[in-house]
Formats: C-alpha cells, structure tokens, sequence
C-alpha cells in the first residue's frame, strides 16, 4: 500500500484536491448538484482529449505544438461532412476524422524523424499547416453534428439497480470519455509498444542500445496523439453542433494539465491519469472563480498563478528529493 | 582538411560548394534572401522598390528584435514566450497612460510589467528549475489577465499613440526608416554582447553544457535571471516600437509574432536546444520571414493555403539548413 502511496503520490494528491475543491464548490453553491456536475464533464471532454493527445507525446521525450490545430481541423472536417447528411452517414464520419487524425499525426512523427528538426519547430510548423487546412475547410464557424452523436454527450447514464440519486452523477459524457481513453491506453500500457515510448522519453541513447525501434515508436506516439487530438476535435462538434476553424485555448491548457498531472517534461515519466484528473481540476477551479462571482478576467490571472505556483512547488520538489 | 589538400583528385564542384555553406551558414540564407525577394519580382515586376524595402525593413524589425530574445534565451537551451504578452502590455499601458501622464512615466509605467515579467521568468526558470517553456507560457496568461483587467480601468480615459513612437515605428528619413535608429545600436549590442563579452559566453557555456558550467563555478541562478530579465525588456522596447507602426492598440497587438520569432530564430540557424547559433543569422531569418509574408500576400491566396506555405516553408527551411550545416 505504501508502495503504491508513493508510486501514485501525486496522482493521488490531485484526486485529494478534486474533492476538496468539490467539498468547496458545493460550500459556496448548496444548490450545485448533478446537473451542474454534468455540464462540467462536458465542458472538460475536449479539454481532457486535448491532454491525453499531450501526455502521450510529453511521455516519449517530444512535445506537440499542433494539439489545438489539430483539433480545430478535425472537427471543422467532421462538422462539415455531416452537415446536410443524414444520420448514417455519421457512422462513416466518425471513424473518418478519427483516421484521419492518426494518419496527420503519424506525418507529425515522420517528419521529426525524418527531417531530425527538433519535435517543437515540427510541430509548430504543422499547427501553421493544420490551421490553414482547417480554414480551407471551413472559413467561418458552421457546419453540423448528427443528433445521435449530440446525445451521445448529454443526460446520463442509467445502471439498473441503482437509485435515481446517484444515476443523476454518472454523465454520459464521464462515461465516453473514460471508455475511449481506456480502450486506447490500457492495452497500449500493458503492451511492449507502451514500453517503448516510456522508453525512449526515459533515454534515448540507452532505448536504442537495448533494441527499441527509436523511430518506429516516436512515430507511433505522434500518431496516437493525433488520435486523441481527433477525439477532442469530435467532442467540440458534439458538445457545439458546429466546427470552428480557429483554435481554442487547448494547446496551453494541455501543457499546463500534463505538467500540473505529474508527467515530468522530460519525458518517460508519469502516467494519463494524473493529466486527466488535473484537467477536472483546473475546469473546477474556473467554476468556483465564477460560482464566486469573480470578473472572468481575474479568474485568467488566478490561474495562470495557481499553474505556476504548482510547477514551481513541484519542481521545488523534485529538486529536493534528487539532493536527499 | 589537410588530408583534402594533398589528395590528387579535385573534391567535387558540388561538395566543395556544400563545405564552402557549411563553413558560413550566413550565405545560403543570404542567397535564399535573394531568391525570395527575385521570385517577388518576377510575381510582380516594379514592386521591389526604395519604398518597398523600407516597409520591409520596417516590418521585419521588430520580429527581429522578438527573435533576438529567442535567440539569447534558445542559447541557453529554454524559450520565450511572455514576449508577445511583455509587448503588447508595455505597449498598451504606453498607449493609454500618455494621455494624462508625462512621457517619463508613461515609460517607466510601460516598462514595468516586462521587468516584472521577466524577473518571474528568471526566477522561476533560474531558481525553481521549472521548464522555460511552462514559466514563460504561465506568466503570458497572467501577464494577459492582469492587461484584461487593466483595460476596464482605462477604457474611459482613451488611447493616444505618442507622436516620437509614431515617427519612430513608421517615419522615413530620406527614405530610410527612423526604426534603424533603435535597431542598428540594438543588433550591435546583443551581437557585441554575445560574442565577445563574459556574459554572451556564459550563455553559450549555459546551454552547451549546464552541468559543467555550474562546476566550474558560475553561478547559474544570476545568469538566467539576468537573461531573462534583458528579453522581457527588449520585448517591452519592441512593444513601444510596434505601437507606432501598427497604430492600433490593441490587446492582442504582438500575439501573432511569437510564434514567427521563433521561427526566424531557428531558421537563422540556432539551435532550439541551446549552444549554437548566433544573431546575425537570426536577423536574416527576420527578413526571411516577412519577405516570405509578403509574397504569400500577393499571391493573394485564401488565408488558409497561405497558413499551410507558411507552415511548409518554415519546416523546409529549417530542414535544409540543418542538412547543409551539419554536412562539416
């Protein structure tokens, strides 16, 4: 158990916190209840894909600039196939976009490996091209989601057997979004190929002696990225019915959970967990600051200070253990 | 080399010529310079003109100056950026307070947040070892709330741009641009300070290799802090310079050339993980950037293809001139 303490300290802290910050919201607000609850999951799905897409690459040793770009593209893309089509062919769609995320992705880890400039200045080339691509698509906001897909995200998720109280906490949108992380992350955990991204963001040097394909799996891990990247674009055409061309704020937001989450920047270490639940936290965060009333302009400040204060103390503390 | 110079054969034209660009990494960004600025003149014959440079010029310095502080902290193996959010703070607070303060203060007040912003920076970079790029990224969003919150304050007062900063940023004088006048002693500074003052080589030493740098006793806290400090003050002098060419204040004013800023650094040839580079070459990749800018421009592409070249042209660039240099 202590093992586990110590393994799983910072994830845990985190989760710690959640409840606290949750204990806290329901002090200032008595009446935030399940809906409320609900309306935040969907507000942080595409936050949390954005991060997953991050911890991944943050993991194998890189970093990804094009995470929101990459968002933005795949769901104008998406938004704008099924706009005018029917149900069906959103069943088409969907697997489509995702693909194609993969596929954009893969370029990402291709061109790193290929060009050997360095990961940021790839990537920061690619959000220009994505970005571009996503305007090409759609110049302006629009586009449309089919029903089945919207619905996917709200209400919640009935078990039999449970009362009505607790089947109101489990959102639809909670449950999406642990299925389709864990679909991809568990097997990928347990698996060899998993291994080898924690290893070459561990050492390089020492993955390529030991017989890692360096480059097979850099490429890999790129084309997961663009994976989730893909989810997170879907989940913003599901939550908003449109595609917008222009990026959200999900590229700072990713690095700041993957950091806050405990996934050293270095890479090799830290798990998906830790990112996700940091990104539950600082969306909680936000609501407190506006259950509180507090102008919305001085609740950027607050975070922005809070994520700092975090990285600083966790890195204050890495810092000490590595002396002692 | 020497073993070249007794062999019989002669080397080859082409790796002669690719030893030659290795040797001098300036000139085949020289030569593309020329390309690019050709292929404008070919596009649209008249446009390269006295007046078109110097509107070039003038656009290119102050990506120019925001690539520097890229370059010095990029040579010390971190990133910068605050700098797009130091500069449209100091030049929004400018903007704003010189309607009723002497331009003293106006300054003074304008320069505070890039010397507060840069100071947290180098703390938090310096002291705390936290990752350049997460500091830098954190202080922008603060920076950005902080200039939210300050625009309530001053919306009833106006903005005014200052007459020096207009005459500076978009004047000409006998045709050349005033703009010359901040950046020629500028670019001769951080040039002189990287090459061959103490503090220019600590920053190489720095980011070449950290660990033995802090062995053979520098005390690396006060050189990062330094560092920091003089690239938010060079972003907020940008800031200044920028609100007279662009004339519009703006909370998003300097946003759009963070990203460039880097670009232009990598392309003039500085390596991202530190050590190597330099700010001669940086400058070109300024120039580089926004001829390229205004080609794209007349092409008169939509907005999004024109993304995807930019995008494209940055990686090739890059890419190949990693080829040629690392060829020696």
């Amino acid at each position: 158990m202590s093992h586990f303490l110590r393994r799983q300290g910072w994830v845990a802290g985190l989760f710690v916190l959640f409840v606290l910050l949750f204990i806290t919201t329901k002090l200032i607000q008595p009446a935030y209840g399940s809906g409320d609850f609900g309306s935040l999951v969907r507000a942080v799905l595409p936050y949390a894909f954005a991060v997953a897409a991050q911890t991944v690459v943050v993991i194998a040793g890189g970093i990804d600039l094009s995470v929101a770009a990459m968002m933005a593209l795949t769901s104008v893309t998406a938004a704008s196939m099924m706009s005018g089509a029917s149900e069906e062919y959103a069943l088409f769609v969907v697997p489509f976009v995702l693909a194609m995320g993969f596929v954009l992705g893969a370029i990402n880890g291709m061109l790193i490996v290929v060009t050997r400039v360095p990961d940021i200045v790839v990537t920061l080339a690619t959000l220009f091209v994505l970005q571009g691509a996503a305007l090409l698509v759609l110049n302006a906001p629009g586009g449309a989601a089919a029903e089945w897909l919207k619905a996917l995200i709200s209400g919640t998720v009935p078990i039999p057997g449970l009362p009505d109280g607790i089947d109101a906490w489990q959102p639809k949108a909670l449950l999406l979004l642990i299925v389709c992380l864990c679909i991809i992350w568990i097997p990928l955990r347990r698996s060899r190929l998993g291994l080898s991204i924690y290893a070459i963001g561990s050492s390089e040097l020492a993955a390529f002696r030991s017989g890692v394909p360096v480059a097979r799996t850099r490429i890999i891990a790129y084309a997961l990225s663009g994976l989730f990247a893909a989810f997170g674009g879907l989940a913003l055409t599901m939550s908003t019915g449109i595609g917008a061309p222009i990026p959200g704020p999900y590229l700072l937001a990713s690095v700041a959970a993957v950091v806050l989450g405990g996934v050293a920047l270095g890479g090799g270490k830290g798990g998906l967990l830790g990112p996700i639940v940091a990104v539950f936290v600082l969306r909680l965060v936000r609501t407190d600051l506006t259950l509180l009333a507090i102008d919305p302009n001085v609740t950027a400040i607050i975070e922005g200070a809070i994520m700092v204060a975090v990285v600083m103390f966790g890195a204050f503390i890495t810092m000490r253990s590595r002396q002692s | 080399m020497s073993t070249t110079a007794i062999s019989p054969q002669p080397v080859p034209f082409g790796r002669r010529v690719k030893r030659f660009m290795a040797d001098r990494p300036l000139i085949p960004l020289i030569i593309l310079l020329v390309i690019l600025v050709v292929i404008l003149q070919v596009l649209r014959p008249g446009i390269v003109n006295e007046r078109w440079i110097a509107n070039t010029i003038k656009f290119a310095i102050p990506l120019a100056i925001l690539a520097g502080c890229q370059t010095m902290t990029m040579l010390t193996g971190g990133i910068d950026l605050s700098i797009g959010t130091v500069a449209t703070m100091s030049a929004f607070i400018m903007a704003t307070q010189i309607v009723n303060q002497d331009p003293a203060v106006a300054f003074a007040l304008a320069m505070m947040p890039a010397v507060l912003i840069g100071l947290v920076n180098g703390i938090g970079v310096g002291v705390f070892r936290v990752h350049p790029l997460i500091m830098t990224l954190g202080t922008s969003l603060i920076g950005t709330g902080c200039l939210q919150v300050y625009q309530r304050t001053v919306i009833a007062s106006g903005a005014r741009i200052p007459d020096f900063l207009a005459w500076l940023g978009t004047g000409l004088t006998y045709g050349i641009p005033n703009a010359l006048l901040l950046f020629v002693p500028l670019a001769a500074l951080i040039v002189f300070t990287l090459s061959r003052t103490g503090f220019g080589r600590l920053l190489y030493a720095v980011g070449d290799n950290e660990r033995a740098t802090r062995l053979s006793g520098v005390q690396y806290w006060q050189v990062i802090t330094a560092l920091y400090v003089i690239s938010s003050v060079l972003a907020g002098i940008t800031g200044l310079l920028y609100i007279g060419l662009i004339k519009a204040p703006s909370l998003s004013l300097a946003e759009p050339l963070v990203l460039p800023s880097v670009a232009a650094a990598v392309i003039g040839g500085t390596s991202i993980f530190g050590g190597r580079g330099g700010y001669t070459g940086t400058i070109i990749g300024a120039l580089i950037l926004t001829v390229l800018t205004t080609l794209l421009t007349i092409l008169q592409m939509p907005e999004g293809a024109r993304r995807i070249l930019f995008g494209l042209i940055v990686l090739f660039v890059t890419a190949a001139y990693l080829r040629i240099v690392e060829e020696r």
